[in-house]
């Protein structure tokens, strides 16, 4: 095979991130006509794999093993790098996910091949892949080569496809033996926990209005609150208003929070650092209020407007309740 | 207990970023260079470390141009008992991969029991040179740490998952961490400690003693990015500027 996608499971199925990487590996692929695999493997492998299956892929891997079922970087980074030795793809692609950024680092050291992450696009030019990454923060972007020849791993930004554009098909699923044993684990993990109770799952949310740090203080959380419910929507934050402490950890969207695609996207006083633009760019519609017309935000918006967040807020509530 | 920690210079949140002439990189005589965010909280995260576990040492490291040693003497002034740092010519490597064995070959008789990274730098953001190094010296790895605490032994680190998810994984020693932003308060330098600093030891190792040419991949052209979005901005006095946003949530997003 020519491409092999890692697949990542969450809560049993395919990961939202998994699902881009498919869609741009699909995309890769077209253009040079390469063939394409998937792997499974954890405790999810079995479903991740038949999830995976009714996708356009040529073929799934499903890697089992008592020393996978629990995610760790050492048997992880072993396990795809055994896959990748025996079927030697040119190219390994995985959702930059934060699983990826624990292990995939160690699957370049143990194959010594070039870990290219958080990519945002390709372009192939004269038959080589040329590789865009952002750079500085957002501020600037990169064309990024491997000059490696024998394999090179390559992980997507979140939202970098879209995975409504997944080309679905069949494929049939290949059982593979991985080697490893206890000694080659050194680390032991106890079961994942939420810092506060009360979750709440903005992925599914269809309007988001979110604060960020233009909102200024505690006591303007309440206008946005109000202007959500007029809206029938969730109210959201970017990371400094939740580490401020002005709504909890579950409303925060971005790298560190959740990945949003409503359908509507009500950025109230968000600059737009990449960490906070990873989660929500897949919404359909953006709507930028900010006071700083240099902001970021305004680059990926649909509408944008340069004013002040605690002027236009009230007023748009009012419009709105009539 | 013997902590590395590997620092990097980085043009600042309010540098400017003018690109040069090969369109390459940024011209770094207009930048304005700072020690890494999340770098700057691993070297707190490591001294906090050794403070509440009686002996050891923490060790700056960081690898550039002689800019870099300005970064080192401030860690030096918060408190690191010595700095090494690795001296290039030019800046001009990206790849991790070819950085971490460079490390790695310079480390490796240092038998660090602990080496702190900060979970990516604020230029490439490559996010791997710190967890790549510790595969190489054979040590066991974590990322996305935001909590740490010492064991017989072992590491107990607490890692960041997503949305809002954290788990407590225990690492054995020899272990290499990257260090996620925000986990304490990152200390500034007293004047005594600034006195201090220039007694403590910086050791320079030359460009010949760690080169290594071969990159398995480059950064080949550098640019502003486009939006490929059409914007349209709404200006205007409040009520105007409301009456437009009415009639976009009710006939173009249609959400009312």
């Amino acid at each position: 095979m020519d491409i092999l996608i890692v697949l990542e499971s969450n809560n049993g199925s395919l990961h939202r991130m998994s699902k881009e990487a498919i869609v741009g590996a699909q995309s890769f692929a077209k253009e040079q006509n390469l063939s394409i695999g998937a792997l499974a493997m954890g405790k999810d492998a079995d479903a991740l794999a038949q999830e995976a299956s009714g996708f356009a892929l040529d073929e799934i891997l499903l890697a089992k093993h008592d020393l996978l079922s629990t995610y760790s970087a050492d048997g992880f980074s072993e396990a795809v790098s055994q896959v990748v030795q025996a079927e030697k793809p040119k190219f390994v692609m995985i959702g930059h996910s934060y699983q990826t950024r624990d292990y995939f680092p160690k699957v370049s050291a143990k194959l010594n091949a070039p870990f290219l992450p958080d990519l945002n696009a390709f372009v192939w030019q004269e038959g080589s892949p040329i590789f865009i990454k952002t750079v500085y923060n957002g501020k600037l972007s990169a064309e990024l080569v491997s000059s490696h020849s024998e394999c090179t791993l390559l992980s997507f930004q979140a939202a970098a496809f879209s995975e409504e554009n997944i080309t679905i098909g069949s494929a049939s699923i290949r059982e593979i033996e991985i080697q490893l044993d206890t000694s080659q684990i050194r680390s032991s993990a106890e079961a994942p926990f939420q810092e506060e109770a009360g979750g709440l799952d903005l992925s599914s949310a269809g309007l988001i209005v979110s604060v960020g740090r233009g909102i200024e203080k505690e006591d303007n959380i309440a206008m946005a609150k109000d202007l959500a419910q007029a809206l029938s929507g969730e109210i959201a934050a970017s990371r400094p208003v939740v580490d401020a402490g002005w709504l909890p950890v579950s409303h925060q969207v971005g790298s560190s929070g959740q990945s949003v695609s409503p359908n509507l996207y009500l950025a109230l006083g968000i600059s737009g650092a990449i960490q906070h633009v990873v989660g929500m760019k897949g919404s359909k519609n953006i709507i930028a209020i900010n006071k700083d017309a240099d902001a970021p935000i305004f680059e990926i918006a649909d509408y944008g407007v340069v004013g002040n967040v605690l002027e236009i807020v009230p007023k748009l509530t009012e419009a709105i309740n009539g | 207990m013997k902590i590395g920690v590997l620092i990097k210079q980085v043009p600042g949140a309010e540098s400017a970023l003018p690109l040069n002439d090969a369109k390459t990189g940024i011209q770094e005589g207009q930048a304005s260079f700072l020690m890494n965010e999340s770098d700057s909280y691993a070297l707190e995260e490591a001294q906090q470390l050794i403070e509440k576990n009686g002996d050891g040492e923490v060790v700056a490291i960081s690898l550039g141009p002689d800019r870099v040693q300005k970064i080192i003497r401030e860690a030096l002034a918060r408190g690191a008992n010595r700095g090494m740092h690795l001296q290039t010519e030019s800046n001009g490597i990206t790849d991790p991969l070819t950085l971490a064995k460079q490390f790695a070959k310079v480390l490796e008789n240092e038998s660090f029991d602990l080496i702190f990274s900060g979970l990516q730098s604020d230029d490439a953001g490559m996010g791997q040179t710190g967890i790549i190094l510790g595969q190489l010296l054979n040590m066991s790895t974590a990322s996305l740490v935001v909590g740490t605490e010492l064991l017989e032994g072992s590491l107990k680190v607490k890692r960041e998952l997503e949305a809002g998810w954290s788990q407590w994984l225990t690492l054995t020693l020899p272990a290499s961490v990257s260090i996620q932003s925000g986990l304490n308060q990152p200390r500034y330098p007293s004047l005594k400690g600034i006195m201090g600093a220039k007694k403590k030891e910086l050791k320079v190792i030359p460009e010949s003693e760690f080169l290594l040419s071969e990159e398995k991949q480059s950064v080949q052209k550098i640019f502003i990015p486009e939006s490929d979005k059409q914007t349209e901005m709404i200006e205007g006095e409040p009520d105007a500027i409301v009456s437009r946003l009415m009639d976009v949530l009710k006939n173009e997003v249609k959400v009312l």
